[in-house]
């Protein structure tokens, strides 16, 4: 049984028609730790996959696939790393399901073109960083 | 999330992680979270609601130890 509605699907293949560069979503998985919600996330991401030839999955369990998985710096699952040209630094913890499942779209398409849709002022001030910064943004599905 | 994903996209300094917080019990409780959406930034700035892009980016300003521009 698919996760996506036929209108979803719909929706972001008319989304995905601005994909411009590849695109990889990377999943995290790993059965005895959350077996259920791993093959949520693993399903509704290769749904999504299939909505276009420039998105390709790689599946890693943190467990076993030790040194693919250990730069992406991920410590928890279900995980999702959606990465463009490079690592964005772009993460989903738990199944990007309802409001997050419209980031994650927004954020396939974004990381396609490493083109960030941000004010002028924003992205002035964001150059000139000088530290890290690390956002953590809670939310649920409803 | 929006906002930080392109922020992330923006700046190599920045990462945005999503975390969805019934299948994260601990995790929301360790950072408190009872309202959502909750941002918070490098542990130390939490933000509470979605903000507009200038507020926003004051947090992450603030989070980082910038200078924050007034006005």
């Amino acid at each position: 049984m698919s996760i996506m509605t036929e209108r979803d699907r719909a929706a972001v293949r008319t989304e995905f028609e601005k994909l411009t560069g590849p695109v990889k979503l990377v999943v995290f998985s790993q059965e005895l730790l959350a077996g259920d919600l791993c093959r949520q996330n693993e399903a509704l991401v290769r749904e999504v996959a299939e909505l276009s030839d420039k998105i390709a999955v790689e599946v890693l369990n943190p467990a076993i696939d030790r040194e693919r998985a250990q730069p992406y710096g991920v410590d928890q699952v279900p995980a999702l790393v959606v990465e463009g040209a490079r690592d964005y630094g772009i993460r989903f913890y738990g199944v990007p399901l309802g409001y997050e499942f419209s980031n994650l779209i927004d954020s396939i398409v974004a990381v396609s073109s490493g083109e960030a849709s941000l004010m002028a002022e924003t992205k002035s001030s964001l150059a000139t960083l000088a530290g890290d910064v690390e956002i953590k943004v809670f939310s649920t599905p409803t | 999330m929006r906002l930080a994903q392109h922020m992330a996209i923006a700046s190599e300094r920045v990462t945005a992680t999503a975390i969805e917080a019934t299948e994260f019990p601990e995790l929301s409780q360790a950072y408190r979270v009872s309202e959502v959406p909750k941002v918070v930034i490098n542990d130390r700035v939490e933000v509470e609601g979605a903000l507009p892009e200038p507020q926003f980016l004051e947090a992450v300003l603030r989070a980082a130890g910038e200078p924050v521009r007034e006005g």
